[in-house]
Parts: C-alpha cells; structure tokens; sequence
C-alpha cells in the first residue's frame, strides 16, 4: 500500500510542499546509500527518489550519467537497489520512496516480478521515463496489484489532450518535467511551469511536483509557490559525488549532501509561509 | 526452404501501436512524444502523396543514381562453384552505401517540417556522411554524434562530414560507439525537440521510425525484385544481407516477404566468434528488452544492463536490432546467422580480388555467408546478396589488422 497518498494529505493540510531528493542507487559506493537516505530524512526531505542504475540513461545529463556509471561500476542493479530499500525501511517505515529508472532492467525481471519485490521491499511508486502511458499498462495492472502508484511524467512537450489521457490513469502524484533537456540542464522559466501547472491542475487533484531544473534552495523557492513538490537530482548527485572523489569519505558525503536538502527545506519553507 | 505463411500480414505490421507483433513500440521520455506523434500524422499523410513521391523517386534517380545495378559476379560463383550470385550494387550510390536512401526520405519529411537542423548518429559514418551530405543540399545545420572509438576508426568519414559542413560530436560515454552516440542524439532532441528533426539511420528507434526508414529503404528490394525476374526470368531462390540494425537487410527483404519461396538470410557480426561472448550477433545470441525505444532483442546480461558489441565493423557494432527483424526471427521468416571477424576479412579480401568490387567490412559479413550457402546450392539456382555499401572507408582498418604500414609502401 503506497505511502504517497496519506503523506501528501498530511503536508496539504499543513500547507507544507514535499522536498524529494534523488539519487543512484550505489552511487558512489553501496555503503553510503541506506545511511545517506537516513539523512537526508533527518534533513527533511518527505520523499526520496532511488534511481535504478541502468548502462543507458538516455534522460540524463552528464551529471546523473556519471553517477549511473558509478553504481554499474560498484556492481549496483535492480535487484541490489531494492535489497537496499528493504534495509532502509528496516528502520524507517514512513517515509515513502519512489524508484526512479528506465524499462530494460524491469522488462528482464518481468513486471510481475518486479511488483511483487517492490511490494516486498517497501517501495511506493515507480517513476519509468521511458515508459509513457502508451507503454505503461501491462506493468502498472501489476503495480496496482500491490496498490504502488505509477508516477506520471508531463513535460513542456504534453499536450492538453495527453493531459487529460495521463491525468486519468495516474496516482500517487504527477512529476512535471520543467524544461526540454536531460536533467541538470539549462535554467528553469518559472512563469512557464507555472502557467502548464494551472493546465495540470485543471484535469486533477494529485499533488504534482517538479523536477528537472532545481539546483538550490533559490530555485526550489521559486517552483515551491506554484508546486505540491520539489525534486532535486543532479545538484544533490554532483555535490555528494564532488566531495567524496575528494575525501573518499562516506560521513562526510553524506553530511554535505544533507545540508543541501536542509537548506532546500529552508527556501521552500520561507517562500510559502505567509 | 519454403514456408508458409500468409503474405498479406507483412503488410499489416506495424500496427497502429507502432508495434510487429510485440516488438517496436514508443518507449520514449514524454517529452519526445509530441514530436513523434507530428512524425507520424505527418509521414501517413505523405507517404501515399503522389507529389511527396514523385520528389522521393526524382531524387533517388538525379542525385542517388538509381536504380542501382544487379550485377552478377560470375567469376566468383564459379570459384564457389554452386548457386548463381547477384550483387546489388548500393555502393555505386552517391556517398557509397544504401544508407543515402533513407537520409534522402528524411531530409524531405525535415523540408516540409520547416525544421533548421537535423541530428544524426552514426557507427561507421556512412549514415553521418549520408545525412551531412542530404543537410548541405537543403542547407540545414548538421550535428553527428559518432562514439570516440568509431572517430578514431573512421577518420576518412569524420573528415568528408566536416567537408560537408556537419559538425561531429565526439561521444565519450559508455562502451563510445553507435549505442553511445544514439543516447547522446536522444539527449540533444529532448533538449531541442522544436527545431531540430533526429535523422535515424536504421530501422530501430521509436515508432515510426522503423516503418518510415523501411519504406525508404525498400526501393532496394522492389529493384531487385524486377531486375531479377528481367534477368533471370525468376525470383531468386535466397537473399542474404548483412544486419547490424538492419536497414538494408529490410530493404532488400521486404518487398519480397510475401514470397515463400524465396529463402532470406540476415547475417550479424560474429566478432572473436558467438561463443566467445564478444560479437554483435543479437537475434542469435540475445534476449528480448527495451532500447532506444523500441522493444527488440538485445545484447543484455541478466539485470538488464546493455552489454558493449563486438565487431570488426562500426556499422555492425550496436547491441540491438530494428525490432521488425525481432518479429521476422519469432515468426520464422527470416534466417538469422552470423559471420566472424576472420570470415568476414577473408571474404572481403576474395571479393576484392576475384571481382575488383571492394566491400565495406558490415556488407563482408554478408559475402562471407553467402559464400557458405551459394556452395550448398545448385547452378539453376540464384541469389540476391545486398553489397551495402563500399569499402574505401575501411581501408585503414583493413591495412592496421594486416600489419601493412602505409607509409612504407
């Protein structure tokens, strides 16, 4: 049964926006991940995106390529990733997670199976950039076996008729992507996002969180006033990744990727406190 | 080897998914799905179009120079001593390869887009040279993206791209070969959808990429189709072309897969040899799975990551498909085989000097297993082999493998 529905109710009644981080799986060593996402909970994020390493993130930039290579190289993959996830919720059984990657490595496992183990695992809900609702369905009649959300992704690019056709299947919440690029790319038009939120919004209920684009806490402040959620990738990834190539340190990795989050909380709280 | 199989449903795929049977599909970020959508309202409106066709046909007749002849390399049959063979001779198109046919098409589909730019991939750099040649014509700005690996393999091609004004890309991701470059074209069209049209050189890729490429490309098999039967008085009884994504194994073969009787045998890139796990023999040693967005077979180990290809030819050196050949193997129509680097270096070696026709590397991997079946057959029979494309590009690859230094000759 996903976590998403009952948090985003709680942070709505609260007039609260989510803070989502993301990171690979494995990035840049096993070891860091469970404790990092510990973290970054601590540092108040209310959901947390995994990324499931794949050999050809085609939606990537170069920054969360670096960190899928990282992963493959320390030997992290679908099966570990989850292995993972169980770890995590073996301490924490709150805070909803959301795996994020591409079709092959669940094409291999079969949906069935990979419903089934991310039930057993503790996952929520699934983000596959390249499955659109086109190619969605046989996995998410098993997703929806085990009540775990199929996350939706809307870009600039969608147009309304497709609003309408993905808004009807989707749950959990809907993640617009907030530029046509990879992701780390260019810099964000928040009057742009604003105004295709107010198309979203206008065929659905479900909180809808932006990604793509949010670097700081100034940024996530911006996209905070019009959004139910921020996601913040590449930033995180690069920062952790920066620091731990130096020191090879995982404490201190995992301290500094915290305070990014902490001070994200901070922005988006500021902007929409009145 | 006769079959059957009812040949009306060849034209039934894909379907209106995008899909051969369960292969193909539209397994793309969101963000592209509006572009392919005006792709596909735009090529089903043209492709019945006589005006859009009579510019295709004109076009491949003034600037391609087809039709292309079917040349019967009789020297070599004798040698081989069994079937009749026939070469389709692609590489005597402008740019050298069958790929010029497909860029041709596209670059049209671009023009009455209205788009500025258009993005490729390439392996070998016959498709970079192809669609940089198609982008001056229209003066549209071109962008190559070509793996680190296949620059320094292809020099001779990366310097006809800038020649023709196209901007190469490096790609240092990954194994840095054709897969590599297709993400990285990926990446750019997400980030400039608007004004750019991705010119995909083979039958891979989203919907309806697999269908248009085919389409474009089928004018080989409709050629050798009448060639045959005025020259012969007969269909041919085998065609053999090589696959790496399969273009031209799909333009030769589609017009006639409606015929039972004609045998078709799709040759991929056996590397250090199938069972040495270095090759690029996909639909012989592969798995089904999801890349570049389509379902297809593909060279995956047992998480799901894409293993890296192995092959003495560029152009063959790509882990997955087109998925209509996924469909062509699962239904038994299509034979699909393999070929090693050593066949296929020899055979291009006795090919260039038993009939002064140089191959490129991929169309050696075809000549080397058609060598093996023309012996297995008889002299009323014949065959149809797809000669690619030329292999002046190869030239350095081939010397380096034989230890000859040019500078010493």
């Amino acid at each position: 049964m996903s976590r998403l529905g009952p948090v985003f109710q709680r942070l709505r009644d609260e007039s609260r926006r989510a803070v989502i981080p993301y990171l690979v799986a494995g990035d840049p060593n096993e070891g860091l991940t469970v404790p990092l996402m510990h973290s970054l909970v601590e540092a108040g994020a209310d959901v947390i995106e995994v990324g499931v390493p794949f050999s050809d993130p085609m939606s990537e930039g170069p920054t969360i390529q670096k960190g899928h290579e990282r992963a493959l190289a320390g030997g992290t993959s679908l099966n570990s990733t989850l292995a993972l996830i169980a770890e995590f919720r073996q301490t924490d059984t709150e805070t909803p997670l959301i795996l994020m990657g591409y079709a092959n490595p669940l094409e291999r496992k079969g949906y069935a199976a990979v419903a089934d183990a991310c039930a057993e695992a503790g996952v929520d809900g699934l983000i596959t950039v390249d499955l659109p609702p086109e190619e969605v369905a046989v996995m998410n009649a098993e997703l929806q076996r085990h009540s775990i959300d199929n996350i939706f992704l809307i870009s600039p690019t969608t147009t309304e008729d497709r609003v309408i056709t993905i808004t009807e299947q989707a749950s959990g919440f809907i993640y617009y992507v907030a530029l046509k690029g990879v992701t780390g790319a260019g810099h964000l038009d928040t009057e742009a996002v604003e105004a295709h939120l107010a198309i979203i919004r206008q065929y659905t209920d479900l909180p809808v969180a932006v990604g793509f684009g949010i670097k700081d806490a100034q940024t996530a402040a911006r996209v905070a006033v019009c959004a139910d959620a921020v996601v913040v990738g590449s930033a995180l990834v690069d920062e952790i990744a920066a620091d731990f190539s130096e020191h090879q340190n995982d404490a201190r990795a995992i301290a500094i990727g915290a305070s990014l989050i902490s001070s994200i909380r901070q922005g988006v709280n500021l902007a929409t406190s009145n | 080897m006769t079959i059957d199989i009812n040949p009306e449903l060849y034209a039934q795929v894909p379907d209106a998914h995008g899909r051969f049977g369960v292969y193909g599909g539209k397994f793309v970020a969101e963000t592209l799905m509006a572009a392919l959508s005006e792709l596909e309202d735009l090529y089903n409106e043209l492709k019945d179009d006589p005006a859009f066709l009579r510019e295709f046909d004109l076009d491949l007749a003034h600037y391609v120079g087809r039709p292309s002849p079917l040349y019967e390399a009789a020297r070599w049959s004798d040698m081989i001593g069994g079937a009749r063979i026939f070469l389709k001779r692609e590489d005597l198109n402008h740019t050298g390869a069958h790929k010029i046919n497909n860029t041709i098409g596209q670059g049209l589909l671009a023009k009455y887009m209205g788009k500025k730019r258009v993005i490729a991939e390439t392996g070998a750099g016959q498709h970079g040279v192809a669609s940089a040649t198609v982008a001056a014509r229209l003066g549209l700005e071109c962008h190559v993206f070509m793996g680190e690996e296949d620059v320094r393999r292809q020099a001779l091609n990366v310097y006809r791209m800038k020649l023709l004004g196209a901007e190469v890309i490096p790609v240092s991701s990954g194994s840095k070969t054709l897969k590599d470059a297709m993400n990285e074209a990926l990446r750019d069209w997400v980030t400039n959808v608007d004004d750019t049209f991705y010119i995909i050189g083979t039958v891979a890729g989203p919907h309806p990429y697999p269908m248009l490429v085919r389409d474009f490309q089928s004018v080989i098999g409709r050629e050798a189709r009448s060639q045959s039967l005025a020259m012969t008085g007969k269909l041919p009884d085998a065609l053999v072309a090589c696959v790496g994504g399969g273009s031209n194994a799909i333009g030769l073969f589609h017009p006639f897969l409606g015929d039972n009787d004609v045998a078709m045998y799709g040759v991929e890139a056996g590397g250090k040899g199938v069972e040495t796990g270095e090759h690029a023999a996909v639909l012989s040693a592969g798995t089904p799975g999801v890349l570049h967005g389509n379902r297809t077979y593909l060279m995956q180990d047992d998480n799901g990551q894409i293993i890296e290809a192995h092959s003495i030819s560029a152009g063959l050196d790509y882990p997955g498909v087109g998925p209509e050949h996924s469909w062509l193997k699962d239904i038994g129509r299509v034979n699909y085989v393999s070929a090693t680097d050593t066949e296929a270096l020899a055979a291009f070696h006795r090919v260039t000097r038993v009939e002064g026709i140089m191959p490129a590397l991929e169309t050696a991997h075809a000549l080397a297993y058609a060598e093996k079946l023309a012996a297995e057959m008889t002299p009323d029979q014949h065959m149809i082999i797809n000669l690619s494309g030329r292999g002046d590009k190869d030239i350095l690859t081939v010397a380096e493998i034989d230890g000859i230094d040019l500078g010493a000759l």
